[in-house]
């Protein structure tokens, strides 16, 4: 479904991305996971169209997206919760959700997508006239979610969606990916946090130092020797 | 109370709701495209030309050369931003504000060069009305009320259209408008538009009550910055209510002193207040 060939990418000079390639299947939850700094992020803004690859190709549903700007990207099926949530928080939880489907076939169904936003989400509906910016971190992560699945994507970039929430609530967030999954979108996510994503993925990959290290089933992975020495302290 | 002083009120109250429209066009520009359009006065003067050479030469129907001339000033809006802004969008806000700065001296000349300096009035006296012991112009109440009538379409706009919602959340985050399907590029040219339309609303409204010459748009411009600045710059319902605070206090001080005093009181004000509230009058 979404396929990478040997993508680079950086900042100016900079490179992050050092000839990366993945494969997404239609129906599939992908992790990237890896370390702080090793270009998960660029990663997926390379994909959703917010920063421009130096090289590489990138196709979605057999159709190249290499250099499309970011709306064109979202036109495609390709929605992106981005890291830190990124919610408009001097407007409500509804105006929200409307930004999230200004694309004109997306307004056509808004409100059958919303009320299928708020039956996702109850919390929402009770929240849905008050300031995004007063929620807390658990219902921003609602709403910066339901504000990508207003656009009726077919697949879902998820950066970090639980940075910055309290353990408690880290908890709520993966049962949300793993709503999302039921609901049948493909999920692509990137998380620092190994040991939770492992459990609601079926791939992943890991990326260190802009380069993909290691890639298998979430059960090779939660296996492997140098994954469990580095990364979960056993 | 002076019936008198009850009249200045009056039309203060009158005044502040065309300078108010003007603040709204500006601070709308300014929250959503970040820039200041500094020849914003000289697109209501261009407006005001177009009503003068449409109705008062050419014969148009008044209505339809006002609906001609908000069209009119629109594209310009959108061409100010196609030409100048957006090819600088980038670059440094000093950059940004010489060459919008330049705009307004270009559409002075330019309006000299063809039209010369004198005072033209598209010869429409409207009746004055004589309420009680007061007298209040026809033409003032008419613009008091479509400038009302365009800060509430405005509203509207803003607050339920997907467009309008839009203009308010790319003020918070331009970045992610891209991820929400939204092309910023769009987004500019029609809120360029909008801001246009404004000034052609407002210069529909001021040609029934002031002759236009080339330079008229300083008798606006300033005061709608004080004004912009004054109700905190980006601030909407901000810009609005000073824009009724600075015409209370210009009619008020031209009844008790004259109207040239009052403009100075009104600059002093002004001063005052980036002193105390340097963040505008109604910021959190």
């Amino acid at each position: 479904m979404l396929s990478l060939r040997s993508v680079s990418a950086g900042y100016g000079s900079f490179r992050a991305l050092f000839d990366v390639s993945l494969e997404v299947a239609p129906g599939e939850a992908i992790g990237v996971v890896g370390p702080n700094g090793a270009g998960k992020s660029t990663l997926m803004r390379v994909i959703s169209g917010m920063l421009r690859s130096f090289s590489g190709e990138l196709a979605f549903e057999g159709r190249s997206l290499t250099h499309l700007p970011a709306y064109r990207i979202v036109e495609a099926g390709i929605a992106h919760v981005p890291e830190h949530r990124r919610l408009f928080s001097k407007l409500t939880v509804e105006e929200n959700l409307r930004i999230g489907a200004f694309l004109p076939q997306a307004r056509r169904n808004y409100a059958e997508r919303s009320e299928w936003v708020y039956a996702l989400f109850p919390r929402l509906l009770e929240r849905r006239r008050q300031l995004a910016g007063t929620l807390s971190g658990g219902e921003q992560q609602m709403v910066a979610i339901g504000r990508a699945l207003m656009s009726k994507p077919k697949m879902l970039l998820m950066d970090e969606p639980s940075a910055g929430l309290a353990p408690l609530v880290v908890e709520q967030v993966f049962n949300l990916v793993r709503r999302i999954r039921e609901e049948g979108f493909t999920v692509l996510i990137v998380e620092q946090n190994l040991q939770q994503v492992l459990e609601v993925v079926d791939r992943a990959y890991l990326l260190e130092v802009g380069r993909i290290r290691l890639s298998g089933s979430a059960a090779e992975l939660k296996t492997n020797p140098m994954i469990q020495q580095a990364y979960m302290g056993l | 109370m002076d019936i008198f002083l009850l009249e200045a009120i009056i039309n203060g109250i009158l005044l502040g709701g065309v300078l108010a429209l003007l603040a709204l066009g500006l601070n709308l520009i300014f929250g959503v495209i970040d820039v200041v359009w500094i020849c914003y006065a000289e697109l209501v003067m261009c407006g005001m030309y177009m009503i003068f050479w449409l109705h008062g030469f050419f014969g148009w129907p008044i209505l339809i050369a006002s609906f001609a001339a908000i069209l009119g000033v629109a594209g310009l809006g959108v061409l100010l931003h196609l030409l100048v802004i957006s090819p600088i969008l980038g670059s440094a806000p000093i950059n940004q504000l010489l060459a919008t700065g330049g705009m307004l001296f270009f559409l002075q000349s330019l309006a000299t060069l063809l039209f010369g300096t004198d005072f033209r009035n598209i010869g429409l006296r409207l009746p004055i009305i004589e309420f009680g012991d007061i007298f209040i112009s026809y033409s003032r109440l008419l613009a008091f009320g479509a400038a009302l009538i365009g800060a509430v379409a405005l509203y509207l706009f803003l607050s339920r259209t997907y467009l309008g919602i839009a203009m308010r959340a790319i003020a918070q985050d331009r970045e992610v408008m891209g991820l929400m399907g939204v092309d910023q590029r769009r987004i500019y040219l029609i809120t360029s538009a909008v801001g246009g339309a404004l000034a052609g609303l407002a210069a529909c409204l001021l040609v029934l009550q002031y002759d236009v010459h080339p330079f008229i748009g300083l008798s606006f411009g300033p005061i709608t910055f004080m004004i912009c600045v004054l109700g905190g710059l980006g601030n909407m319902i901000g810009g609005f209510v000073a824009a009724f605070v600075m015409s209370q206090i210009i009619a008020i001080g031209g009844y008790y002193f004259s109207i040239e005093i009052s403009y100075v009181l009104a600059f002093v004000f002004f001063i005052v207040l980036m002193f105390i509230r340097p963040q505008g009058l109604l910021a959190r």
